[in-house]
C-alpha cells in the first residue's frame, strides 16, 4: 500500500494540475475595543490540485488565523477581511451562510491540533462520521454507517468494527487523531486543511500520521495545506513551503529548494537555529529579538529589527515579492529579481 | 589509566572514582484507579517501576521517552512533589529521608526543578521578582538580601532588572517566563536542577536562545543537569548521557553518542528513526512502529516493549529483560534479551558485542 | 558548595527583548533604564471594570442605595414609626407623603429608607462572614486533599442538599426570631456553597506547577497557601460571593416576609411585604415598592458579578 518517495516528482507536470486554492492579498485584522491586530498582511498564494503546502511559522505568524480565513472560521464579528480567496472555484468571501456550510465538509475539510476538543465527547466516533455524510449527501444511515467503518479502515484504525461504536475517551491519541482525519475525508473533499495535527502526539506515533496522511493524500488526490512550525514535519510531507512571518509569507518554493538554500534572512535564521545532535559542542546560532507586537506592525520589513543585513531602506516600505527563479519568491531586497 | 569504579546500581563508571552526585535506587511509584461504587482502587497506573540509575557531578544527564513512560514522574518524585512507594535516593553520598541523610528540606537547597512553560509555571498574582525571591525567604534569608540576589539572577539570565523585576508574567513572552523559571530555579543555589520538558513549550528560535543560556549557566554555576525532553534533537545536542523510558521502566542508558549511533534497544531504535528528517529526499516510507504507546495501567508481561517490538518472542513474555551492559566499559546498558547472552533468545549477539 | 560571584559580571546580551510593553523595538534599545512597576492583575480588572457601563451603573446604584440606608436618619423625611391610623394606605403622590404611607399610616419613604438598612445588612453580612468561613475550609479542603478535603465536604454535602430557603427557615425556627439569629441562619445556609467552589478552585490551582515550585523550596504548606494560593483563589470566589449577595437579600426578606427574622415595628422590606399584603386590593402599588427595592438591589449585585467575572476573565 506504501508508495516509495521517489514515485512522487518534484517538478510540476506536463500539463499544469488545476488551481483549488487561489488566494489574492488576504488581509485579516481583529478589531476590539483594545486595539486591531493585524494577523495577515498581504498573503497571496495558490494551491494545485495534489499538491501539498506547508505554511510553516512560529506562534504568532498568523499561519493559523491563514488557514481558518480559508474556511471562514474566524470570529465573524471581530474579524475583518479583504482580498478574495476562492476555493474550488467558490468565492469564500462572499458566500452566504448556507453555501458556506455545504463548501465546508464537502469541499473542504479541517483537521485540528487536539483531537480531544475537536471530536464531540457524548457521541462514538461511527455516530460523528455518519451525522458528516448525512449532513452533506442523500443516503441512508445504513449506507452512512457503511461508509463510516470504510473510512476507519482507510485510516488505518484497527479493529476498525468495534472502534465504530468507541467514545472518544477510550481511543488513545493516536487513534482519535485517525478518527478526526476519518471525519474531515467523510465526504470526499478536495481540499484538506491541517492545522498543527501531529504537534501534540508523540514521536512514534506522529510519524504514522504524517505518512497516513501522505498517503491519503496521494490516494485521494487532494490539495493539502499543512501548517506547522516544525521543520522536519515540513521535510517529511511537503511539496512547497510557505515561510510565513508577522502576518505575510517571506518566503515560498519547492521544498528542496527552500530547505537546502533559503534565500530570505529569517528562513535562513530559523535553519540555523533548528537544534540538531551534531550542532553539540557549538553555541547554537539564534535570531536575536523577538516577532514584531502584531498591533503595531513597522513600515518597513516586519524583519529589520532582528535581520542582520538590514539597510535603511529595509525600514521604509514592506519588500515587494521577488522571484529569482520559477516558483521561488522570497521578500527581501536582497534578492534578486 | 582509568579507573574503573562500579556504581552502585551495576553500570560502570568509566571516570575517575568520584562518587556520583545522585543515586537512585528501585523507584517506584504506583497511582491508583478509582472506580466503582465506593471509589476504591481498581487498577494501579504503574508510572514509575523500579528505576535506578546515577548522574554524575557537572554532567548532563538526558531522559527521554514517550508519554507514559514515567520520565515526569521520575522528576517529580526525586524532587520530592511526589511521595515514591519505594526505593532509595542517594544524595551526594547521603541518602534522602535516612537517618543520617538528608532531610527533604535539605534537599530542595540542592536540587530543584525549572518547569515547563505552561501559564501556570508562574504566579499570575506575583511580579517576577517575588516569585524568584520566595525561594531564599523559605530558607531564612532576609527579604531585603532575597530580593538582592533576585535582581542578580535576573541579570543572569539576561533580562534587565530594572525593566522586567516588577512585570507580572502575563506581561512576558514565553522565552522571557522561562528565563524566569531558571532564575527561580538558581535562587537558592542548587547543585542538581531537573528540567522538565524546559524548552519544549517555546518556538524554535527561542528555544536556542534558552540553551545557549543553560549551557552558560552550568558553566557558570557549576550544575548538574537532569534533562527530560520528548525532542530527541535537542537531548543529543545538550547531554552527557542519556537515558531511554518506557512505560515506567529504563530501557537504555548510555554515553549519548553510543546511544543515539549504536542503539542498543530496539525502542530506541525506532525512536530514533521516527524523527521527521528535514532532508526531503530521504522521506520515510513505513512508520518504524505501529500503535500507541500502551498505557501504563496493566502493562505486558515481561519486557514492556514486546507488543511493539518486531523481535519478541517467547522469553520476551516470560521473563522481563534486565538492564545489563555491553559497550563502552559498561556504561551503555540496555534492557534487552537479545543483548544478554544466554537469555534464550534466539537472537542473542554473543557476549562482548556491542554492534 | 557553589561560590556566589562576588564580581559583577559583564551583562549577558539581552536575546529576545521582545518588549511586550513598549511600541516598537526600535525604542527598545534607546530607552532609558527606568524602573518599570509592573501591570497587575487586579489593575488590569479594576480597568476593565472602569469601562463597563453596565458594571459601573449598577455600582453606582448600590452605592447609592447604601449611602441612603447608612444616612437614613439624615435623609429621611419623616420618623418611620410614627403610625396615624387615619392616613394609612394614602396613595404614592399624596401631600407630605411622596410614596404614599403604609397599613399603620406610617411614612413609605422613610420606612424604605430605614429598611434598607437591615435589608442590606442582613444581606451583606451573612456573605462576608461565609466568605470567610467557607473559604478558609474550602482552602484547606481544597490543598489537603485526602480524607480531610473527604471529611470537609462531606459535611458540607449534608447542607447542601437542603434548598436554601427551607434551611434557612429550619434553623431560624428553631433558633428563634430575631435578626441575629436570622444573619447566622444564612450564614450556615451560604456556608456550603462557598466551600464548595472555593474547594473546587484550589483543587485546580493546587495543580499548577508554580505551586508545585513554591513547594519545591522547601516552604511550608501554610505558607505556600498564603503567598501563593490564596491571591489565584481569591477571584473567582469573589465573583461567586458577590452572585450570593442577591440571593441573600431575597432569603433575609423571605425570612421576615416569614416572621423568622426581623420583627414589627422595625423597618425591613422583607417584613414590609409581609405586613402590606392586606392593602393588596386597595393600593396594589405600595404593596410592590419594597419589592421593587429588593428587586433593584438583587439585580444590580447580580449584574455586578457578572461584570466582575467578565472582567476577571482577562486574557493573560
Amino acid at each position: 500500500m506504501a508508495l516509495s518517495a521517489a514515485m512522487k516528482s518534484e517538478a510540476p507536470s506536463a500539463e499544469p494540475a488545476e488551481k483549488v486554492v487561489e488566494v489574492e492579498d488576504l488581509h485579516v485584522k481583529f478589531v476590539s475595543k483594545d486595539a486591531t491586530v493585524h494577523a495577515v498582511s498581504g498573503v497571496s498564494f495558490d494551491l494545485h490540485r495534489g499538491e501539498v503546502l506547508c505554511i510553516l511559522g512560529e506562534s504568532g505568524s498568523g499561519k493559523s488565523v491563514t488557514l481558518r480565513a480559508l474556511m471562514r472560521l474566524l470570529p465573524e464579528r471581530r474579524t475583518r477581511f479583504s482580498g478574495r480567496i476562492r476555493v474550488a472555484g467558490h468565492d469564500i468571501m462572499t458566500l452566504n451562510a448556507a453555501a458556506l456550510s455545504r463548501v465546508r465538509g464537502e469541499v473542504v475539510s479541517m483537521i485540528f491540533q487536539e483531537p480531544m476538543t475537536a471530536l464531540d465527547p457524548v457521541f462514538t466516533i461511527g455516530r460523528q462520521i455518519a451525522e458528516t455524510v448525512l449532513r452533506h449527501e442523500n443516503v441512508t444511515r445504513e449506507d452512512a454507517y457503511k461508509r463510516a467503518l470504510e473510512l476507519l479502515e482507510l485510516v488505518q484504525i484497527p479493529s476498525a468494527k468495534r472502534r465504530l461504536h468507541a467514545y472518544p475517551h477510550e481511543l488513545s491519541g493516536g487513534l482519535r487523531q485517525r478518527a478526526m482525519i476519518a471525519i474531515a475525508l467523510s465526504c470526499r473533499p478536495a481540499i484538506l486543511l491541517a492545522d498543527e495535527p501531529t504537534t501534540a502526539l508523540d514521536a512514534t506515533v506522529q510519524i504514522q500520521i504524517l505518512l497516513l496522511l501522505r498517503q491519503l493524500q496521494e490516494d485521494l488526490g487532494m490539495g493539502v495545506i499543512f501548517v506547522t512550525h516544525d521543520l522536519g514535519v515540513a521535510g517529511e510531507i511537503a511539496d512547497r513551503i510557505a515561510v510565513m512571518y508577522a502576518g505575510r509569507f517571506v518566503e515560498t518554493g519547492p521544498v528542496r529548494g527552500v530547505m537546502r538554500d533559503p534565500l530570505h534572512p529569517y528562513t535562513q535564521g530559523l535553519m540555523a537555529s533548528t537544534v540538531h545532535g551534531h550542532m553539540k559542542g557549538q553555541r547554537l546560532r539564534t535570531i536575536e529579538g523577538a516577532p514584531p507586537n502584531l498591533e503595531s506592525l513597522p513600515d518597513g520589513c516586519s524583519f529589520a529589527p532582528r535581520c542582520a543585513h538590514a539597510t535603511d531602506h529595509c525600514l521604509v516600505r514592506p519588500p515587494a515579492e521577488r522571484h529569482p527563479s520559477a516558483g521561488r519568491m522570497a521578500r527581501c531586497v536582497l534578492v534578486d529579481d | 589509566m582509568e579507573k574503573v569504579a562500579i556504581a552502585p546500581d551495576g553500570g560502570a563508571v568509566a571516570k575517575s572514582s568520584a562518587q556520583p552526585l545522585l543515586i537512585v535506587r528501585n523507584l517506584r511509584k504506583y497511582f491508583p484507579v478509582k472506580g466503582g461504587l465506593l471509589n476504591r482502587s481498581v487498577a494501579q497506573v504503574k508510572a514509575v517501576d523500579g528505576v535506578s540509575f546515577h548522574v554524575m557531578a557537572g554532567e548532563v544527564l538526558g531522559i527521554v521517552g514517550e508519554s507514559g513512560c514515567g520520565k515526569s514522574t521520575t522528576a517529580r518524585l526525586l524532587m520530592h512533589l511526589l511521595t515514591a512507594d519505594e526505593g532509595e535516593v542517594i544524595f551526594d553520598g547521603l541518602g534522602v529521608g535516612a537517618r543520617d541523610g538528608l532531610t527533604v528540606k535539605e534537599l530542595r537547597r540542592n536540587a530543584q526543578m525549572v518547569f515547563q512553560d505552561s501559564y501556570a509555571s508562574l504566579n499570575p498574582r506575583l511580579p517576577v521578582e517575588d516569585t524568584i525571591a520566595f525561594g531564599p525567604t523559605v530558607h531564612g534569608v532576609p527579604s531585603a538580601e532575597a530580593k538582592q540576589r533576585a535582581r542578580r539572577l535576573l541579570d543572569d539570565v539576561g533580562l534587565a532588572p530594572e525593566r522586567f523585576g516588577r512585570r507580572y508574567p502575563h506581561e512576558l513572552s514565553g522565552g522571557q517566563r522561562q528565563r524566569i523559571n531558571i532564575a527561580r530555579a538558581l535562587a537558592l543555589q542548587p547543585r542538581l536542577v531537573f528540567l522538565d520538558e524546559a524548552v519544549s513549550a517555546l518556538d524554535k528560535s527561542v528555544e536556542a536562545q534558552v540553551l545557549n543560556l543553560l549551557v552558560d549557566l552550568k558553566e557558570e554555576f557549576n550544575l548538574t543537569y537532569v534533562f527530560i525532553s520528548h525532542d530527541l534533537n535537542v537531548v543529543h545536542y545538550i547531554s552527557d548521557r542519556v537515558l531511554v523510558m518506557y512505560l515506567g521502566k529504563v530501557v537504555e542508558v548510555g554515553p549519548v553518542g553510543s546511544v543515539y549511533s549504536r542503539s542498543a534497544h530496539p525502542y530506541t531504535r525506532a525512536l530514533l528513526s521516527s524523527q521527521p528528517s528535514m532532508d526531503p529526499d530521504r522521506r520515510k516510507t513505513e512508520p518504524p512502529l505501529s500503535g500507541d504507546p500502551p498505557t501504563p495501567i496493566n502493562p505486558p508481561s515481561g519486557c514492556r516493549f514486546r507488543t511493539r517490538c518486531a523481535y519478541a518472542e517467547e522469553i520476551c513474555s516470560r521473563v522481563e529483560p534486565p538492564l545489563l551492559g555491553f559497550g563502552d566499559n559498561g556504561a551503555h546498558q540496555s534492557a534487552c534479551h537479545m543483548n544478554n547472552a544466554g537469555s534464550g533468545h534466539s537472537l542473542t549477539a554473543p557476549a562482548g558485542t556491542a554492534e | 558548595m557553589t561560590q556566589v560571584n562576588a564580581v559583577r559580571r559583564p551583562a549577558r546580551p539581552v536575546d529576545d527583548a521582545g518588549d511586550t510593553a513598549l511600541a516598537s523595538p526600535a525604542a527598545a534599545k534607546d530607552a532609558p533604564a527606568v524602573v518599570y512597576k509592573g501591570q497587575s492583575y487586579w489593575s488590569n480588572v479594576g480597568r476593565r471594570l472602569r469601562r463597563d457601563p453596565t458594571t459601573v451603573v449598577c455600582g453606582l446604584i448600590v452605592l447609592a442605595i447604601i449611602l441612603v440606608a447608612v444616612f437614613a436618619p439624615l435623609i429621611a423625611p419623616m420618623d418611620p414609626y410614627q403610625a396615624k391610623m387615619l392616613g394609612r394606605l394614602a396613595p404614592i403622590g399624596t401631600a407630605g407623603h411622596p410614596l404614599g404611607t403604609d397599613e399603620l399610616g406610617r411614612d413609605m419613604l422613610s420606612r424604605l429608607i430605614y429598611g434598607g438598612r437591615i435589608s442590606l445588612m442582613m444581606g451583606l453580612t451573612p456573605v462576608g462572614v461565609a466568605l470567610a468561613v467557607g473559604g478558609l475550609l474550602g482552602v484547606i479542603a481544597g490543598y489537603a486533599g485526602g480524607w480531610v478535603n473527604m471529611m470537609i465536604m462531606r459535611f458540607m454535602d449534608v447542607f447542601y442538599a437542603f434548598p436554601s430557603i427551607m434551611l434557612a427557615i429550619a434553623i431560624s425556627g428553631a433558633l428563634g426570631a430575631g435578626i441575629g439569629n436570622g444573619m447566622l441562619a444564612l450564614t450556615l445556609v451560604l456556608i456550603p456553597s462557598i466551600t464548595r467552589v472555593t474547594e473546587s478552585v484550589t483543587t485546580q490551582v493546587r495543580a499548577y506547577d508554580f505551586v508545585d515550585a513554591a513547594r519545591a523550596t522547601g516552604a511550608s504548606s501554610t505558607r505556600v497557601i498564603v503567598t501563593h494560593v490564596l491571591s489565584n483563589v481569591l477571584g473567582p470566589i469573589f465573583i461567586f460571593s458577590t452572585s450570593l449577595v442577591s440571593v441573600s437579600i431575597i432569603i433575609a426578606s423571605g425570612l421576615s416576609f416569614l416572621g423568622l427574622g426581623v420583627s414589627p415595628p422595625e423597618a425591613d422590606w422583607g417584613l414590609m411585604l409581609s405586613t402590606l399584603r392586606q392593602a393588596i386590593y386597595i393600593n396594589p402599588m405600595l404593596c410592590a415598592l419594597p419589592g421593587i427595592m429588593i428587586f433593584i438591589t438583587s439585580l444590580c449585585f447580580n449584574l455586578m458579578s457578572d461584570g466582575l467575572r467578565s472582567a476577571m476573565d482577562v486574557r493573560l
